[in-house]
């Protein structure tokens, strides 16, 4: 049976054991659910849970040991001359086999006596049906895919006679112990408290996995290029050339793009943190309900823009704008018309980037001062404050801390934008301080690092591990810093 | 409801015959809350250098009665006050009036401690400093010493005057925010609730601090408790479902009052 069939089965085999667990939980109890130690539904799911928990872990092991087995049996079978060959061209003829057994699948039992024992023929054969094969299969390999064939056949038997009777030992097991005082509930309770501790677990280990894989290919990086020339040099021209020529690494300085990165980081904050705040400021102290219900909602809107629409906005909008108005400005008070700002310049990048930082800022900053109680502006106001001097004096200062944090989480959002960066500030790595002309960052480089036709294993590609691990370091100190900066203050206000 | 607040305007006139002198004055005093009234024509006047303490059950109104006062149910949306209330015979709804110096001569104390998150002396310096009061260090040291020294906090905290104002216990707190409200020298402070969230020796603290702020202020008092309304003030004001029912002297308001549902109260019988 295939697996969908038997989740199915399985699924249907819950479905029945809840309901028929939870009658019996309410027949044992003469029908008064008063009389349980829980309540009926927690019965029938228990019954559910014992019936299908075991008999899925069981599926899912052997789903990962049976091909495992299968496969090294078949490894095993071959002829001694193949196994004396290197392991790649033994996972080549591997390869072949099973693409036969596939195919041996598919062509009917007349189909295989005809053919009989001639490879050139079964190619053929299997090329009509739509499974095409790599190369002549050799007798040997015909062989070892009807092996494959039948033990997978074999194994898939019995797998599903072994789950569905889990299934049924599991029902019947925990129908016998239904109870009146039996603590399904608990038990119950527990499973999905295990299943809460796995599902956060997942995002955690995925970080540490993703971390543990940067950090590997990291090293590999490293151990051609020397971290230091790495981290302190000042010139990016990673040569793609021909790999294994001594002279090709080329050079990975990685001041330029991180230069690159804090600009443009820099000049999105200037633009976003001002009218951000502001804004911030409006919603949670000034506008009136009906203009915060329509306005909060509005801007947003603005976070859930994907960054490479606002990339083509650059592009196509902003860019060519600013050079146009610097033409125009250099030719008011130069009269000569060539313009100063490129297109692609780091100004652009910046301002759109800051664009779309706007919502991040006031949102974070909107729930912060909205945060800081309102006997607080009481007691400013009641003291004959005005508006603004209680917003300045006590409730920007009382909120100061939590906004620097939502900034230093903004600023990492910065730091790590891509999209807006390629289309707006280029993909050039110079080392420059004019906002004017374009420059690159970080995230922007990795990606032009993973794609194209280069060898894993060179330094250009790997490089780009170095880059990545080095940006996740410089994120995840900004962010800690700032959750450690809002905890600290946290208190004040409580 | 009109034959009571007819007996006030009666008993308001005696008064003035016999020369009271009335700091505020409440008329028909009426307030909404969008379409909700939360206060029916209440006459409410109160004595200077005296304190007055408005008692009743909870949602009474007399809350709200007290912030109309200062005008804080500005900060309230969609509040609306009718009616005239005065401050030494000024009305203080007139267009004319600016509601910043109105709070400066009519401070209030809130009923949870709100101290700033800043240091004890730059919570007694706010107000003063954003009034223009001190000129230089010298003045303003004197001023947050003195408000101190009324409030009666000044032997616990000169040593940490620059700690934060947080740091203090609760009832250290109220009395912090009291000083706050007298260092901007007002004419009236309001108190709503302001013992409700301290222990009995902070409170009889708070008391005593009040009978003698009494001197130099005139003081309107919010309190759920009948024992501190006897302790503390001279006149008592009765509210009920948003009307005055009684106001009296308060040693005639707890012995003998003039209106059953005051007698009821006192006597614990609802509320």
């Amino acid at each position: 049976m295939s697996t969908p069939l038997i989740l199915l089965i399985l699924a249907i085999i819950a479905i029945a054991c809840y309901v028929v667990g939870t009658r019996h939980a309410l027949a044992i109890a003469g029908g008064r659910s008063s009389k349980l130690h829980s309540r009926p539904g927690y019965y029938g799911t228990f019954v559910a849970l014992c019936a299908v928990l075991p008999s899925v872990l069981i599926l899912a092991a052997w789903l990962v040991v049976s091909p495992l087995y299968i496969n090294s049996t078949v490894l095993d079978g071959f002829p001694e001359d193949v196994k004396a060959r290197s392991p790649a061209e033994q996972g080549l003829s591997f390869g072949m086999v099973s693409s036969l057994a596939r195919g041996m699948n598919v062509l009917s039992l007349d189909e295989i006596e005809r053919i009989g024992g001639n490879p050139v023929e079964l190619r053929a054969a299997l090329g009509a049906k739509g499974v095409p094969l790599a190369g002549d299969p050799e007798p040997y390999m015909v062989e070892s895919a009807g092996d494959l064939n039948v033990m997978t056949k074999i194994s898939n038997w019995v797998m599903t006679a072994v789950v569905l009777l889990a299934a049924l030992i599991g029902a019947g097991f925990s129908y016998t112990r239904i109870a009146p005082r039996f603590r399904a509930r608990n038990r119950v309770e527990k499973v999905i408290l295990a299943s809460l501790v796995v599902a956060s677990s997942i995002a955690i280990l995925t970080t540490v996995g993703i971390v543990a894989s940067m950090l590997t290919e990291a090293t590999h990086f490293f151990t051609s290029i020397p971290p230091w020339e790495f981290f302190f040099g000042t010139v990016w021209d990673p040569r793609f050339a021909a790999a294994g020529a001594t002279d090709s690494a080329g050079q990975f300085g990685l001041i330029p793009l991180l230069l690159g990165t804090l600009y443009i980081g820099f000049v999105a904050m200037l633009v976003a943190v001002p009218s951000g705040l502001f804004s911030a400021i409006y919603m949670s102290e000034y506008a009136s309900r009906g203009v915060r219900s329509v306005a909060k909602p509005l801007l947003e809107v603005l976070a859930g823009i994907p960054t490479i629409v606002y990339g083509f906005f650059a592009l196509t909008t902003v860019g060519p704008f600013l050079r146009d108005l610097s033409s125009q400005l250099n030719g008011l008070v130069t009269g000569d018309y060539a313009n100063f700002i490129q297109a692609q310049s780091v100004l652009t990048a910046g301002f759109v980037m800051g664009i779309m930082l706007i919502p991040y800022v006031s949102s974070l900053s909107d729930d912060i001062i909205t945060a800081v109680p309102g006997t607080l502006r009481d007691g400013s106001l009641g003291l004959g404050a005005t508006q603004s001097e209680t917003i300045k004096k006590v409730v920007l200062p009382a909120a100061l801390p939590g906004i620097v944090g939502a900034l230093l989480m903004t600023a990492s959002r910065a730091i790590g934008e891509t999209m807006i960066v390629v289309l707006a500030a280029g993909v050039a790595a110079r080392m420059q301080l004019n906002p004017f002309e374009p420059m690159t960052t970080v995230t922007v480089k990795i990606v032009s690092q993973l794609t194209g036709d280069l060898e894993f294993t060179s330094p250009q590609t790997l490089v780009a591990f170095a880059l990545g691990i080095t940006l996740f370091a410089i994120t995840l100190c900004l962010n800690i810093y700032a959750l450690y900066i809002v905890r600290k203050y946290r208190e004040q206000y409580e | 409801m009109n034959m009571m607040s007819e007996a006030a305007v009666e008993k308001a006139l005696d008064k003035k015959m016999n020369d009271v002198a009335y700091k505020m004055i409440g008329k028909d005093v009426s307030v909404y809350y969008g379409d909700k009234r939360a206060l029916y024509d209440v006459n409410l006047n109160v004595r200077q250098n005296t304190v007055t303490a408005l008692i009743g059950p909870s949602g009474c109104g007399k809350s709200t009665f007290l912030r109309t006062m200062n005008r804080m149910n500005d900060t309230i949306e969609g509040c609306r006050v009718t009616g005239k209330i005065t401050l030494d015979g000024d009305d203080i709804y007139d267009k004319e009036i600016d509601v910043v110096e109105l709070r400066a001569r009519v401070g209030m104390v809130f009923q949870k401690p709100n101290p700033f998150p800043k240091s004890i002396y730059e919570n007694i310096a706010y107000g003063p400093r954003i009034h223009g009061l001190a000129r230089g260090k010298t003045e303003m040291d004197a001023i947050v010493e003195a408000s101190l020294q009324r409030a009666g906090l000044w032997a616990e905290v000169k040593d940490r005057l620059h700690e934060g104002g947080t740091g203090l216990s609760g009832g250290q707190q109220q009395r912090l925010c009291i000083a706050r409200a007298i260092a901007v020298s007002p004419e009236v402070i309001l108190m709503d609730e302001p013992c409700s969230a301290l222990d009995p020796i902070a409170t009889a603290k708070v008391e005593e601090l009040i009978h003698e702020l009494r001197a130099n202020y005139t003081i309107v008092i919010v309190t759920h408790s009948m024992q501190q309304a006897a302790r503390v003030s001279q006149r008592t004001a009765m509210f009920h479902l948003g009307h005055l029912v009684e106001e009296n002297d308060t040693d005639k308001m707890f012995t003998n009052p003039d209106d059953q549902r005051t007698q009821d109260y006192i006597m614990g019988r609802f509320g």
